[in-house]
């Protein structure tokens, strides 16, 4: 592996998401859309992961910042008036996605204050609040649609988008927490006296972790409300930030490989149990009890990653 | 504010309260560029308040902790890490999800000079700089004969070896002063021989000066040119050791009065 290996897989990745999505028509729908809504699990339990897993500050707010994003991306291009299929989407829908980004990392920055005075329980419960602030506030909001929702967003999100964010989010969060710089954000989990005393600023750290977090949440929460095409305040409750901790614990706290196949599975679960109907839930629920109890660190854990398997292979490719 | 020179760092009438409690009161030291310093007393004589008080983990209530001239009082621990104070932990704090390899990775964070959105994007200078951040761990991990566990994580390698790489990590913040903190703790005969060889070696390889707390008599003894003598958060002597192991009211500090 060469040092510009990974931005090889991020274009290489993007390349089979643009070609994949050329024979989108040939998916069936239903398919189609539990692929996408994979996609769109998998940027947020990612993102979630940056901040829970690597940097360890437990935040219950990650729809908040979803709708954000998703409310910020709808505003934009019903404003612009973009249409699906049409040229001009190529142009909006992006300039959608990153708005909505950057609404949300605004919210993460503020979201991030007090958490550099909050910590573990303390802190999740506050960012469950400030979650259920931001869903209860657009739910006032009429030109939002309020509590009705927002009807007509252009159905722009397809498969290429859904799986270039996936790819563009993974190859950052990765660089991240894989560069010397990113090696704070562990520090920081781990001893943050320790952290401080070797020189690492964790409050500037803390908040990195929720802006960024927040950003990746905000465009996924775009990228949602551009194929659901109609987005309301129900969507984006606490009970949608739980599912996504849930998906990052499952696939073990600051793991990518594991909180992305993790993302997968859980998303599709509940689809493959729909035979079962009244059943699924509760068989849903008790394989998380079931995953708790036998894999308490998560399925993949720490340990069994992609990062270490690469690691052994770079070094071998290119002696110290 | 002034200070001499020669001294790297210098409490003046530094003083802490907890509540009503004096944990530290009027203390005066002067650390010198190159000095070995060692500060013994009684356990509860308030030595790692004194650590707390120089790093920022604590905030002195009274007086002032000029380091290279400069009062840092009120500055945050990162920064004073940042400026050249480096430390280790008498429960030793190494990060326990981290190998070896990236404990230290993690010291040389603050002298990156490409941060977020090098590493995020990979430019290149950002590689350059990834490469030279590992050679100067290799480099280290060399000296302290610890490159054969640099990929073990820090805290399952035996208990000396925790010790020595919480040396190396302070050391990897380049600091111009070292505190540790009752380093040969928890150590055996031979473990605290070596200990003694390595910061010996450190000080002539690294040319800093290094303020040591320890309650091994022969270690510090055994290594340090002067010994301030901490009782109560007062300091009751300071000299040479020959002079502090006769000192009649460090005896009787450490034994009692009837024995003085």
């Amino acid at each position: 592996m060469g040092v510009h290996a990974t931005k090889v897989v991020l274009l290489a990745a993007i390349a089979i998401s643009f070609i994949v999505s050329l024979f989108q028509s040939q998916i069936n729908p239903y398919f189609l859309q539990i692929i996408i809504y994979i996609g769109i699990n998998i940027i947020l339990a990612t993102s979630l992961n940056l901040i829970n897993g690597y940097a360890g500050q437990f935040s219950l707010g990650h729809a908040g910042f979803m709708a954000l994003g998703g409310y910020t991306g709808a505003v934009v291009s019903t404003t612009l008036g973009a249409t699906p299929g049409g040229s001009s989407a190529v142009i909006i829908l992006p300039l959608a996605l990153v708005l909505g980004g950057i609404v949300a990392a605004l919210a993460g920055l503020l979201v991030g204050i007090p958490s550099l005075r909050l910590r573990g329980d303390y802190l999740a419960i506050t960012t469950l609040g400030f979650g259920e602030i931001i869903r209860v506030v657009i739910q006032n909001l009429d030109f939002l649609g309020g509590a009705r929702g927002f009807t007509g967003i252009p159905k722009l999100t397809n498969f290429f988008w859904v799986f270039s964010v996936v790819s563009i989010t993974v190859f950052v969060i990765s660089n991240l927490v894989n560069s010397s710089y990113g090696k704070g954000f562990l520090a920081v989990r781990d001893d943050e006296i320790a952290a401080q005393a070797m020189g690492i600023n964790t409050t500037k750290y803390k908040v990195v972790a929720f802006v960024t977090g927040a950003f990746f949440a905000g465009v996924a929460g775009g990228l949602y409300a551009h194929f659901v095409s109609y987005i309301n305040p129900q969507q984006f409750s606490f009970i949608r930030s739980i599912e996504i901790v849930v998906m990052v614990i499952v696939g073990g706290m600051g793991n990518t490989p594991g909180v992305i196949i993790a993302a997968a599975l859980l998303t599709i679960l509940p689809e493959a149990l729909r035979p079962i109907a009244e059943y699924r839930m509760v068989i849903y629920s008790l394989s998380l009890v079931i995953i708790m109890i036998t894999r308490p660190q998560g399925l993949f854990g720490r340990e069994l990653s992609l990062r270490s398997l690469l690691g052994r292979l770079r070094k071998q490719a290119m002696p110290v | 504010m002034n200070s001499a020179p020669g001294n790297i760092l210098e409490l003046k009438a530094c003083g802490i309260n907890f509540g009503g409690l004096t944990a530290v009161s009027a203390l005066e030291v002067a650390i010198g560029r190159r000095d070995l310093l060692g500060m013994i007393g009684p356990n509860g004589a308030g030595k790692t308040t004194v650590f707390n008080m120089i790093t920022g983990v604590y905030q002195p209530t009274k007086g002032s902790v000029l380091f290279d001239g400069r009062n840092i009082v009120g500055l945050k621990p990162y920064q004073i890490a940042g400026l050249g104070i480096g430390r280790t932990f008498q429960n030793i704090r190494l990060f326990p999800s981290l190998t070896v390899y990236e404990n230290i990775q993690v010291s040389l964070v603050k002298t990156l000079r490409h941060g977020f959105s090098h590493s995020t994007l990979q430019l290149p200078r950002f590689h350059e700089e990834e490469r030279a951040v590992r050679a100067s761990i290799v480099e280290l991990l060399e000296i302290f004969n610890l490159t054969h566990v640099m990929n073990e994580r820090a805290t399952s390698l035996p208990y000396g070896d925790q010790r020595r790489t919480e040396i190396v990590r302070a050391l990897a913040t380049k600091p111009q002063l070292l505190l540790l903190d009752e380093p040969a703790a928890g150590m055996n005969a031979t473990e605290k021989v070596e200990l003694m060889r390595l910061i010996r070696l450190v000080k002539e390889r690294f040319d800093i000066a290094i303020l040591l707390i320890e309650h091994d008599m022969k270690v510090v003894m055994g290594i340090c040119e002067r010994i301030i003598v901490l009782d109560y958060g007062i300091k009751i002597a300071e000299g040479p050791p020959e002079a502090i192991r006769n000192n009649l009211s460090v005896i009787e500090a450490y034994l009692g009065e009837q024995a003085a």
